[in-house]
């Protein structure tokens, strides 16, 4: 599903170049459930930023379900997104001024999906994350973990390839950590391909597989032995 | 590969009813910056129609103060003059009589039309139990034309009334009303000052109630009551309005020498008499309020400007406020493109929306001012459409550039950068 080779990323600070990621290779196969790890400074946002394609890799090639990533104009990189990746943040990032049902539908407006049938998805979705009463509030009227819900809905709401939660649970406390940790494992489960950067150790290993990232360079990559998170909820 | 059927260019369709719906749920849901900007640009316009229709007004006035009047017109009044001349002494009376305006008559056949005299007198006028004080003034029958007077009923004073020297006399439309109420008064008599006249003509004047209380009579008439004299107060001369103004300038001039030479007046004596001349004074009231037009609409502009920067800077800001938006918007999908034309069209519909409504409100003022200014040189203050609607389309198209410079750097922002924006 995912490939890159070689990858290097320098970001020009004044004078001096900070070279963050030094030569990454990594391969992420359909249906796997990866965490990504790594100490502050260590490069997995930048990692997750360039698969994102929110960011350009400077050399190396990266291949996304078979299509080379690489010299994206900046609406094709916009429509390479629509369609491929499916966000999370840890901020949540909803828009603030519309409702749960419309953030949700919002990726489906890009996708030029007619009005109803996007309706009908954002509905369909937000059930999926247990929120279906919750369609017609907008974010302030939502609890951290419920937002973060909504999120993961509109990231799943556009059917992408690819999932990528940049610290998912960073503004969550550990209760509500675990149910989004769950909710992330049960869309694993039915065969879509997640990426999570964390760098906290439990919620790693509610994931099948830990990449660890230091100075630019991955100096680990196991399979784990997954901790189901519905255990804690 | 699905991605191929993607719309080539990932444009926003302005006729889209979907694009229009995302557009109005964002006007929607911040109304006070919908307003805001709305509110600048229809102030914007108010403010320039309703300057720029004052400017119109103020023309109106200027106009006005002359239309009732020909224009084509010398007045020539006596007065005394300031040196001795010929052996005349100094602050002499000059005074007109007959034999002046036949030898006008005789002397311009090239630029006069016609030319009256005009005496002024004052006093009570009766109709059985009715009586007032009014004006009545002794001219010749070519005096219509300079007062334009409209005759309503009978007819206006002839040369043979004057030859006669007939008791005759034409009166003001407000004349009738206060003395003979509800009845004509053509045909009856009333008592100028002792003297019996008949009514002959009945008449109004677009200058107003002042006029319409005037009565005219033969100016023999006058002079016969008076001790028959041949004196005259004004004289009143009518040019062909074909020689233009620089004819009735050098008209003007030659008049001035003839009267100088005949009633023997210093040639640079100010004060033997004066000449009004009304194409004249037209003139340069035309050149004053074309000025005040100039400046008017020089203000205007500037309220123009002051608009779109006021739109602009509202853009700017917000874009900058939705800068995250932005970034969150890309993230999902959008493209730069689909970014610029939301923008865009929303700054438009707004400027659009409230420059229209800003341009209504304006027009509907003024055509509701009509004279209520009139005491401050306004009348029927007003706007062609073209020019307003000409403002408004120049607003809007500056208020989409104005939206459209922000936006694209908002669109040219890096998603990441977007999003790390608090």
């Amino acid at each position: 599903m995912i490939e890159i080779k070689d990858l290097h990323k320098s970001y020009k600070m004044g004078s001096n170049s900070l070279h963050v990621l030094k030569g990454i290779n990594f391969k992420v196969e359909a249906g796997e459930l990866v965490a990504i790890m790594g100490s502050s400074g260590s490069g997995k946002s930048t990692l997750l930023n360039i698969l994102g394609m929110l960011d350009e890799l400077d050399e190396g090639t990266y291949t996304l379900d078979g299509v080379p990533i690489k010299n994206l104009s900046e609406t094709k990189a916009a429509q390479y997104r629509n369609k491929f990746l499916g966000f999370i943040f840890q901020s949540f990032n909803l828009i603030n001024y519309k409702s749960a049902a419309e953030n949700v539908a919002l990726p489906l407006y890009y996708q030029k999906v007619p009005r109803k049938e996007r309706q009908e998805k954002a509905l369909q979705y937000l059930d999926k994350v247990g929120l279906k009463p919750w369609a017609s509030h907008h974010p302030s009227e939502l609890s951290g973990g419920q937002k973060q819900r909504v999120a993961i809905a509109r990231a799943m709401a556009a059917e992408p390839k690819v999932l990528l939660a940049d610290e998912p649970t960073g503004a969550l406390d550990s209760k509500t950590s675990y149910e989004v940790m769950d909710l992330i494992q049960k869309i694993n489960d039915e065969g879509n391909t997640i990426l999570v950067v964390t760098h906290e150790e439990d919620i790693a290993h509610m994931c099948k597989r830990i990449v660890h990232l230091k100075d630019g360079v991955i100096v680990e990559d196991k399979k784990v032995e997954q901790v189901r998170a519905d255990q804690y909820v | 590969m699905r991605i191929r059927k993607w719309n080539k260019l990932g444009r926003i369709n302005m006729f889209n009813r979907d694009n229009w719906k995302e557009i109005f749920e964002t006007i929607e849901k911040n109304k006070l910056r919908t307003f805001l900007s709305g509110f600048t640009v229809a102030l914007g316009i108010l403010i320039f129609v309703v300057l720029y229709g004052f400017g119109n007004g103020l023309i109106n006035t200027f106009n006005e103060f002359f239309e009732d009047d020909a224009t084509n017109t010398f007045f020539v009044f006596p007065g005394r003059t300031s040196m001795p001349y010929k052996g005349y002494k100094s602050n002499r009376q000059i005074e007109f009589d007959n034999s002046d305006l036949a030898d006008i008559e005789e002397s311009f056949p090239l630029f006069l039309e016609y030319v009256s005299p005009r005496v002024d007198r004052s006093g009570m006028v009766k109709y059985k139990n009715e009586s007032n004080n009014y004006t009545t003034r002794g001219v010749s029958e070519s005096y219509q034309f300079a007062e334009k007077t409209i005759i309503m009923q009978g007819r206006y004073l002839n040369q043979e009334d004057i030859k006669e020297k007939a008791k005759y006399a034409v009166i003001g439309r407000l004349v009738e009303q206060d003395l003979f109420k509800s009845e004509s008064a053509l045909g009856k008599y009333i008592d100028i000052t002792g003297s019996a006249f008949k009514v002959i003509g009945v008449f109004q004047d677009d200058a107003g109630d002042d006029e319409e209380r005037r009565i005219y009579i033969p100016y023999t008439t006058r002079q016969l009551i008076e001790k028959n004299t041949d004196k005259i107060n004004q004289i009143v001369i009518g040019f062909k309005p074909e020689i233009g103004y620089t004819g009735a300038m050098a008209f003007e001039r030659q008049l001035g020498n003839f009267i100088r030479e005949k009633k023997y007046i210093d040639p640079n004596d100010q004060r033997g008499f004066f000449i009004r001349n009304v194409a004249d004074q037209l003139k340069q009231n035309q050149q004053f309020a074309g000025v005040l037009q100039i400046i008017v609409a020089f203000v205007a502009f500037g309220t123009i400007i002051a608009g779109i920067i006021g739109i602009s800077n509202i853009m700017v800001f917000v874009v900058k406020e939705r800068t995250k938006e932005i970034g969150i918007r890309k993230a999902l999908g959008a493209t730069p493109k689909a970014v610029i034309s939301t923008i865009l069209l929303e700054s438009v519909f707004i400027t659009t929306v409230s420059g229209v409504v800003g341009m209504i409100i304006g027009v509907a003022m003024l055509s509701s001012l009509g004279e209520t200014l009139k005491d401050y040189f306004i009348t029927n203050p007003f706007i062609n459409m073209g020019t307003a609607i000409f403002a408004t389309i120049v607003l809007i198209l500056f208020g989409g550039l104005a939206g459209y410079i922000p936006a694209r750097r908002a669109a040219r922002i890096k998603p990441i950068v977007a999003l790390r924006d608090e």
